[in-house]
């Protein structure tokens, strides 16, 4: 049982990230808020993608003179960090769209408090 | 040419969609023609590629010339070229309406609204021909971006109810993100036909199981699948008119297939119905989906608004065709993609050449004199609220009568029952409207301009339909209806019956 908890801590903590995420974006009021919530469950994934490639005694994925093609299980697979790569890049542009989003509502209402919004958007 | 047809329809709207705003640098109205001719492009290598389809068989391109699993595959086969074209029609239809109503409705935002447009197109043909999971989710996100950006251009209330799809959107592909995650570090594969041939190799592994959960979870946000619809009917009642009805038919639609694509051809028939209940769970959500969307629409008083509480409803009847995971339920899903895209679209321009006509869409302000004011619009919207009521021989009869022949062959009677119920809740909700327009009697003639309606000349009866390119669009995918409905039998005979998925 211990070492199903401790062999596996770095699951244990994307879950907790993956939980903090949700729950940012769930139950806080504020939208700015609402959005750190959202990086930090895109994060817990990249991390979960970047966890799921660790392997001990290889090397990185270049092709080192000493070790040879013959066996490839001595390099780490290169392409979960390829896949996330892109992902950062997505995230980054998901921001980009949610922060300039932000930036128009804050612009119309004043605020950002969704509760607030909603009375705004009921009355008008 | 041949060879490189599945890629060319994303590529060129992609090149189109970046290249737009540099061409539209000094002169913001080569946007509109430009944008044109990319969406006809896109509709010719459409309807090209689903006669090659059709005559040669699937039809694969590889990306760098490297083979899969290693590369990135693009796949054509009869159902992904069907969807296309479907998808590109009925965008070409749309984008050719919005130049007549986009200047006034978002004045000296043409040039980002069609660029993003294109990129909107670009993501949902990505979807539709690629057969690589992680590939899939790209293109996911530059569909969802570009459309919460469309939604977001409009009046004031739009950022937040695009801020609120973005957040519900972003967790659902997320979900699909993690889902493919497991896949992959189960199967080591992300080529869907190689996942496919792998994963009966690791029979009963717990990984698996979650994958396809939360696939299904991520996927049922982006398809607004009933308890994840929330985002839906704020997003497209504040949304500009023109972007509603690009988003509404293509959407949810798009997401419908993936769910396709993911539960019958990568986890096969008998993994998602049998071993786990992930078609029941859907079938029974799509039911209710159906009942909660007709109830709400009927209560809804703003026309935009209650088309999209109706969106919820059609979605679960495509919903619950995939659920049955029986021929018929199918034929009856992909059926009703094509019927619904045609009928959300032909209502959502409606509701914005109303909204254009008469500065709002109330439908306890809709008179009688719309029947005047715009008689051939509303003839459209006659046909397409018949057919989303479901009469023969319109094209939306069709789809919900392969789905009820699907209810009766999985022996399901509630089903039927929520078939055939909410039906006749669309008909209440449609018929509220078609009431008030054509049944009572035209209000007294109050000012100059509505007058000498009879003879149907002069200034009084074409002052609604005096732009052609407004009118024109609507008038053609509502009676492609009709057409369609007629024509159903050879849809189905020659594109959707080729493409049962295996073990169904």
């Amino acid at each position: 049982m211990t070492d199903f908890l401790l062999g596996h801590y770095v699951y244990w903590s994307i879950i907790a990230l993956l939980i903090i995420g949700l729950y940012g974006m769930m139950l806080k009021n504020n939208l700015a808020k609402k959005l750190i919530g959202m990086i930090i469950f895109q994060v817990s994934i990249i991390m979960f993608y970047v966890a799921s490639a660790v392997k001990w005694s290889a090397t990185v994925p270049v092709l080192d003179p000493a070790i040879g093609v013959a066996d490839a299980a001595k390099y780490i697979s290169p392409l979960q960090h390829c896949l996330m790569l892109t992902a950062i890049v997505v995230g980054v542009a998901t921001s980009g769209v949610a922060f300039s989003l932000a930036i128009l509502i804050y612009r119309h209402y004043k605020t950002l408090e969704e509760s607030d919004l909603m009375e705004h958007m009921k009355s008008s | 040419m041949i060879q490189n047809s599945p890629a060319l329809a994303p590529l060129l709207l992609l090149a189109t969609a970046i290249s737009l705003p540099v061409l539209a640098i000094k002169k913001t109205k080569v946007a509109y023609p430009v944008t044109m001719v990319a969406s006809f492009g896109s509709v010719i290598i459409s309807s090209y590629n689903i006669c090659l389809v059709l005559r040669n068989g699937p039809l694969t391109y590889h990306f760098g010339g490297w083979f899969p699993p290693i590369g990135i595959e693009y796949v054509l086969d009869p159902l992904s070229s069907f969807v296309a074209l479907v998808v590109n029609v009925i965008a070409f239809f749309v984008l050719w309406h919005s130049g007549g109503i986009q200047e006034r409705e978002i004045p000296g935002k043409s040039v980002p609204y069609y660029a993003l447009a294109l990129l909107f197109l670009c993501g949902a043909n990505g979807i539709i021909v690629t057969g690589d999971l992680f590939n899939l989710y790209v293109f996911m996100e530059i569909f969802s971006l570009a459309g919460y950006g469309l939604i977001g251009i409009g009046e004031k209330q739009a950022p937040v109810a695009s801020f609120r799809y973005l957040i519900m959107g972003t967790v659902g592909a997320s979900f699909y993100l993690l889902g493919i995650g497991f896949l992959y570090i189960v199967t080591g594969s992300l080529n869907m036909a190689d996942v496919r041939n792998i994963l009966p190799h690791i029979h009963g592994n717990p990984a698996v199981a979650a994958a396809l959960s939360l696939i299904f979870i991520g996927m049922g946000i982006k398809m607004a699948i009933f308890p994840l619809h929330g985002w839906l009917p704020d997003a497209y009642t504040y949304a500009p008119s023109t972007s509603s009805a690009l988003v509404a038919p293509i959407g949810t639609k798009i997401a419908a297939y993936v769910l396709i694509r993911i539960l019958f051809f990568v986890f096969g028939v008998e993994f998602v119905s049998q071993e786990l209940p992930i078609t029941d769970s859907i079938a029974w959500l799509s039911a209710i989906g159906i009942l909660y969307g007709s109830v709400m629409a009927m209560a809804q008083s703003e026309m935009k608004r209650m088309l999209a509480y109706s969106s919820i409803a059609q979605i679960g009847y495509i919903g619950l065709g995939i659920g049955l995971a029986n021929p018929l339920g199918y034929i009856g899903a992909v059926l009703h993609i094509l019927n619904h895209a045609f009928m959300k679209g032909s209502l959502f321009l409606v509701a914005a050449n109303v909204r254009r006509k008469t500065g709002q869409s109330n439908i306890a302000k809709l008179d009688a004199s719309l029947r005047k004011k715009l008689p051939w619009t509303m003839a459209a919207f006659t046909v397409a609220a018949l057919s989303m009521i479901g009469l023969p021989p319109t094209a939306g009869f069709f789809s919900k009568w392969y789905l009820a022949l699907g209810a009766i062959d999985r022996g399901n009677w509630v089903f039927l029952a929520v078939i055939l119920v909410s039906s006749l809740l669309n008909a209440v909700y449609f018929f509220r409207i078609l009431e008030k327009v054509y049944l009572i009697p035209p209000p007294a003639q109050k000012t100059g301009e509505d007058l000498n309606p009879e003879t149907g000349k002069g200034r009084g009866s074409l002052v609604g339909e005096e732009n052609f390119s407004l009118m024109i669009p609507v008038v053609i995918i509502s009676f492609s209806l009709l057409l369609i409905g007629l024509g159903n039998a050879t849809i189905v005979e020659m594109i959707i019956q080729r493409i049962i998925p295996l073990g169904m």
